[in-house]
């Protein structure tokens, strides 16, 4: 489904995740970090950064995953997203909900 | 002559044992099979062990007993394989040249792994039902356990039988009805996904039985550590929930032979191609049951369906031939729903789980995804089958190996 948000328009699933990372933008992560309670910072964007390039490598994300990555400790994942912080975090990143598990 | 060795006599190993035996020429083909166990457990008796509906002897047989004529089983350790040279070294010192290896090395719970969860309350207060002497350790204290706040708990997918843990809370809601101390128990439901399971219409139905059975459910609980002291369980966002009873199910890995032989990923899962399950790494080498990483669900149904197809893909691989990209992710699980019933769902790597018959399209006799006594039944009759009819690879009538689409509500 479209949606406008941040001055564009977006496809989203039904979850709210974009379909589409191209059309992902730095405006549009803000603006759907505002809408999870959440005002960006340099932080979350190293984070947020991190998942898009995990992403673009194929690589299937998980919290374990993240707490080994170098990147950021769970403890402070959790601090910066702090409910659901995967589900959340990769919702303003662009990229799919991961696929954790069957 | 050549060698075909395979690591691990479980259900995976033992189902590619009898396959193999059965196309493969014995005086062009040698089959080796090891394991340093003696006893096969039918892992889905687990879950029943700690309710006493069944007794140990209903679980055990003796690995030797679902081994082919004409495969060679091997009781000892394994060190680790070394690819490069096609070799398996065992910890005695031997080591064993292959052709073909098919690893087929399982997965088991990792407590460790969670701080404090093998703590001073470990079968006290804390078990897990994963292996056969934690649900037996968890049938004892359930005989004389008093009630009071039950929390079944999964540490961290994935996990063998992702089911599992939600038919253990169903179950107790029954068992603790029928010992007429239902409202002494209050039963929590702790999973670190967003609801009762990862896929939508089967979370929908489970979550309705949740809501039946009053059981509580927490969802998005990724847990840092088990409090032993203050008997809570608190995740990595500070959520703390409170057990006097924790069934937990930990964090699940592969063997560590597989990190000593440098072939697994971070949860010692050897990274295979998902629709071949042919290593990633080693033509030669081949993968399936709990032991690969791929995104099917860790279950003997999966090991069942990847068996057929890895037979046709090894025969293809020794005359030469391209390998068939054919497994679909099929799995096929019934789902103990407690007070003598069950649902069964279907589904595989694109499908969910949906209602419709099985496995005869519009005929049934088993419903997905609906509860029934007949469900029940066909899980109970399954111990029959796992014995009898799918250790030794003989074809299951009807259920056909890739998922099938006629008779389901898509």
């Amino acid at each position: 489904m479209d949606r406008n948000i941040a001055g564009v328009t977006i496809q989203v699933n039904e979850e709210g995740y974009l379909t589409s990372f191209q059309q992902w933008n730095q405006e549009v992560g803000t603006a759907l970090a505002q809408e999870a309670n959440i005002n960006m910072s340099p932080r979350h964007w190293e984070v947020i950064n991190y998942l898009q390039t995990e992403f673009k490598n194929d690589v299937p994300l998980s919290i374990r995953k993240i707490g080994k990555s170098g990147v950021v400790d769970i403890k402070e994942f959790y601090q910066l997203f702090p409910i659901a912080p995967l589900k959340t975090a990769s919702k303003i990143a662009g990229i799919p909900k991961p696929a954790s598990c069957i | 002559m050549k060698r075909i060795v395979i690591l691990g006599a479980g259900t995976a190993g033992t189902m590619m044992a009898n396959h193999l035996r059965n196309h493969l020429k014995r005086e062009e083909w040698e089959i080796d099979i090891i394991d340093e166990r003696e006893e096969h457990h039918y892992q889905p008796g687990y879950l029943f062990l700690p309710f006493d509906i069944y007794e140990p002897e209903d679980i055990t047989k003796p690995i030797r007993d679902f081994i082919p004529h004409g495969v060679n089983l091997i009781h000892d350790a394994i060190d680790r394989i070394v690819p490069q040279e096609q070799f398996v070294n065992m910890v005695n010192g031997d080591r064993l040249h292959y052709d073909l290896l098919i690893i087929a090395t399982g997965a088991k719970i990792a407590p460790e792994e969670t701080e404090g969860m093998l703590g001073e309350e470990w079968q006290k207060s804390v078990f897990d039902f994963y292996t056969f002497e934690g649900a037996l350790a968890l049938r004892n204290k359930l005989r004389e356990w008093e009630g009071g706040k039950l929390v079944v708990h999964i540490t961290e997918m994935p996990i063998k039988c992702p089911v599992a843990p939600i038919e253990f809370a169903f179950l107790a809601d029954s068992y603790f009805k029928n010992k007429h101390m239902r409202d002494k128990v209050e039963i929590t439901y702790v999973t670190p996904l967003s609801g009762a399971f990862t896929k939508p219409k089967a979370t929908t139905a489970l979550q309705h039985l949740l809501d039946v059975k009053h059981i509580q459910i927490e969802s998005d609980f990724a847990i840092e550590q088990v409090d032993n002291d203050r008997k809570i369980i608190i995740d990595y966002g500070g959520r703390e929930i409170p057990f006097d009873l924790l069934v937990t199910v930990p964090t699940n890995k592969g063997d560590e032979l597989i990190v000593r032989s440098g072939l697994g990923d971070d949860l010692n899962f050897v990274p295979t191609h998902k629709a071949t399950l042919q290593s990633r790494d080693y033509e030669n080498i081949f993968v399936l049951g709990d032991a690969t990483n791929i995104a099917a669900s860790k279950a003997g149904s999966v090991a069942h369906f990847e068996a057929e197809i890895l037979t046709d893909n090894i025969l293809r691989y020794i005359n030469g031939e391209p390998l068939k990209e054919e497994f679909d992710g099929h799995a096929n699980c019934f789902v103990e729903t407690g007070g003598g019933k069950a649902l069964l769902i279907d589904f595989n790597y694109t499908h969910e789980p949906v209602e419709g018959t099985f496995p005869l399209p519009g005929i049934g006799p088993l419903r997905l995804l609906k509860e029934s006594r007949f469900n029940h039944m066909g899980k109970l009759a399954f111990r029959w089958i796992y014995w009898n009819m799918l250790l030794k690879g003989t074809h299951i009538p009807f259920v056909s190996t890739k998922m099938q689409e006629a008779g389901k509500e898509f």
